[in-house]
């Protein structure tokens, strides 16, 4: 267990607006310590620190900048795909490898339950220690990665099984040996295939959305971002260097991508938003957690009556449509 | 260093190249460049950065002359339109405009352009330091078309097909909602018509002034692609110099038969991007055409000048592809 003080000093880079939060949660552990040590009896200032501090978690996050989300979806203390493994599913077998080039580990698939629904879980592995994030390679998956998450794919089409991603990724891995083995096709080829996929596939942003490496694993009849996920076309800073040609302006950058949960779903790019506990899912990842696992399994019975071929009808028109104004495009059917 | 820095070998010494296939292990610390780096977007203005170093920065006084971007030759420019902007010394395909292409494939005056009138929205109203709107307008004046992808029908030697043409001199061939619509209508007017689809490709990736809009046409386009596939159309993709990103990243890649120009930089990452992340020189030829071939990501390269003979040869072995479709 990492200790608090470590915690409260904010090791995720970009979390410095916590700080009036991390300093109240200081000060009511302080007290609450005091209050066992001394046995004096200090209910009523907990009790008002705590109400200080659920104002202020409160505040601030409603007044969070697209730039500060992005910070939020990158901490290090957010639940990952290991932590879902571990604590919203009931069994989980992970089945490894494409059987052609290796096992990425930045992609994660297995046959899991929850409760008594079955599903292929797809999930980007990004790791909760340096050790293990540099194992998972930070979430960056390499074309066999994509390649796994597709033969897998097409195993639970066969058995019948839903499938669930869960998406968490800076990006595909640019690098030479992804590109001499094809990452753009890769990705081409897992995006064109789950269109034909016919058991449902429920799509769950729950950190970062990295452009195509999210997408590619990101097709699906429902797609959803926790409250304070990302998913955008380029990171921030990319977007800052390229465009305004300033690292400076990333917080600029992260603005008019509209790359929040809030504005996609405006946007018509996702179906829903998971809610996640006040002060973000890395406050209390167990209820963040909890919340989307409701949301699948919700989905998962929505989608389950649904014909296969009705299934890939809507999936695609679905994808057709996003962001479609009424009238704007001719229709060829 | 321009963003397609184009090595100075010749088609043959970049056949030799050959990369190491070891996977890439990340520091953290690279790790945070690898997060900063989004390949499919690296397009951002080419048509106002590498466009305009390509043609302009690079003629000599009075634009008669200009440097090959791969071996370095100076070429009278007259004598590389005539050759069909192929250089005479090395070879290499140059990209080429959208309309030049069009006319170059089909067949004379057989060719119906539809959706024209497709014009992009800035639905985002992004601005970085020129509104994106602003910009749209300016390349629509500029290239003197609504949008980067030129779409209709016409014949290749009497072969009716649907031809697709992204035009990297509009906003570098960035992919946004109208490019993918253009591209989904595509598919699908190839499957009502049952004509074979020929898509070219010359493009940085998605556009990101568009945001997630962007983004979600590598989903849009990859939809149509799976109803035309499912219907046994035919569809052929053509990558020409550069071809990089989103396009490369969805429907560029999946077509039933994958053809290149020589020399054409085709990839998932910018070559400078990879660089970055890596931190090492890449490999000679890396990500060429003939790279691709050699690594087995492409079927063929195919000289310009063949060009019409082969999609005419390949059509005609994918007549009967109907009959076999399933549904
Ligand atoms: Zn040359």
């Amino acid at each position: 267990m990492a200790d608090t003080k470590k915690r409260s000093e904010g090791s995720s880079p970009g979390m410095a607006f916590e700080r009036p939060i991390q300093e109240l949660e200081d000060k009511l552990s302080e007290l609450e310590a005091i209050s066992l040590r001394t046995n004096m009896d200090l209910a009523s200032e907990v009790e008002a620190l705590r109400r200080r501090l659920s104002e202020t978690i409160e505040t601030t996050y409603a007044g969070l900048s697209a730039w500060q989300r992005v910070c939020v979806a990158r901490h290090d203390k957010r639940p990952t795909a290991l932590d879902f493994i571990e604590k919203m599913l009931d069994e989980f077998v992970e089945l490894h490898g494409d059987k052609v080039f290796g096992d990425d580990k930045a992609i994660v698939t297995g046959l899991a339950r929850c409760g008594e629904r079955r599903f292929l879980l797809v999930a980007h592995r990004k790791g909760r220690t340096t050790k293990e994030r540099m194992a998972y390679n930070f979430g960056c998956a390499h074309p066999e990665g994509y390649r796994k998450a597709l033969r897998k794919m097409r195993l639970a089409e066969k058995l019948g099984l839903p499938i669930v991603c869960l998406v968490n990724t800076p990006g595909a891995y640019p690098g030479i040996g992804a590109e001499e083995r094809g990452q753009a096709a890769a990705i081409a080829e897992n995006i064109l295939q789950m269109f034909s996929i016919r058991v449902p596939i429920v799509v769950v942003v729950i950190g970062e959305g990295g452009s195509g490496g999210a997408l590619g694993i990101g097709v699906g009849d429902r797609v959803y971002m926790m409250e304070h996920a990302y998913y955008s076309v380029i990171s921030p800073e990319g977007c800052a260097a390229i465009l305004w040609k300033d690292g400076e302006k990333t917080p600029d950058a992260a603005e008019a991508l509209k790359l929040t949960a809030p504005d996609l779903l405006d946007l018509g790019i996702v179906d829903g938003v998971v809610p996640e506990p006040a002060g973000g899912a890395h406050r209390a990842p167990l209820v963040a957690m909890a919340q989307v696992r409701r949301q699948v399994l919700e989905a998962l019975d929505e989608l389950e009556s649904i014909p296969p071929n009705r299934l890939i009808e809507e999936r695609r028109v679905k994808f057709r449509r996003i962001g479609e104004i009424p009238g704007r495009f001719p229709v060829v059917s | 260093m321009p963003d397609f820095a184009l090595n100075p070998e010749s088609p043959e010494r970049k056949r030799a190249s050959s990369a190491s296939s070891e996977r890439e292990i990340v520091p953290p610390a690279r790790a945070a460049d690898a997060a900063q780096v989004e390949p499919e977007a690296a397009a951002e203005d080419p048509s106002e950065r590498r466009g305009r170093r390509l043609w302009k920065k690079k003629d000599m006084p009075g634009g008669l002359w200009l440097k090959c971007e791969s071996c370095g030759q100076m070429i009278y420019r007259k004598e590389l339109e005539e050759k069909g902007r192929v250089c005479p010394a090395c070879d290499f395909h140059f990209t080429l405009p959208g309309r030049e292409r069009v006319r170059m494939v089909l067949d004379e005056a057989s060719f119906q352009e539809r959706f024209a009138e497709l014009t992009a929205l800035d639905r985002l109203h992004f601005n970085d330091s020129v509104p994106y709107a602003d910009k749209i307008q300016r390349s629509v004046q500029k290239v003197g078309q609504n949008e980067a992808l030129i779409c209709g029908t016409g014949t290749v030697e009497g072969r009716p097909v649907v031809l697709a043409v992204l035009d990297f001199s509009f906003m570098g061939g960035s992919m946004g909602e109208v490019v993918g619509e253009k591209i989904a209508l595509a598919c699908d007017l190839a499957r009502k018509e049952g004509r074979p689809l020929v898509v070219f490709t010359s493009s940085g990736g998605a556009r990101m002034h568009e945001g997630m809009l962007s983004l979600m046409q590598m989903a849009k386009t990859s939809a149509a692609l799976a109803s035309l596939n499912e219907a046994g159309g035919l569809s052929i993709c053509v990558l020409t110099n550069p071809t990089t990103g989103g396009v490369t990243a969805s429907f560029a890649s999946v077509c039933d038969i994958t053809l290149a120009e020589p020399g054409a930089l085709i990839g998932f990452a910018g070559p400078r991007v990879i660089a970055s992340t890596i931190k090492q020189e890449l490999p000679p030829g890396f990500q060429r055409a003939e790279f691709l071939l050699e690594k087995g990501q492409i079927d063929r390269i195919v000289r310009r000048r063949d060009l019409r003979a082969t999609l005419a040869a390949l059509i005609d072995f994918g007549v009967g592809s109907r009959g076999a479709a399933r549904g």
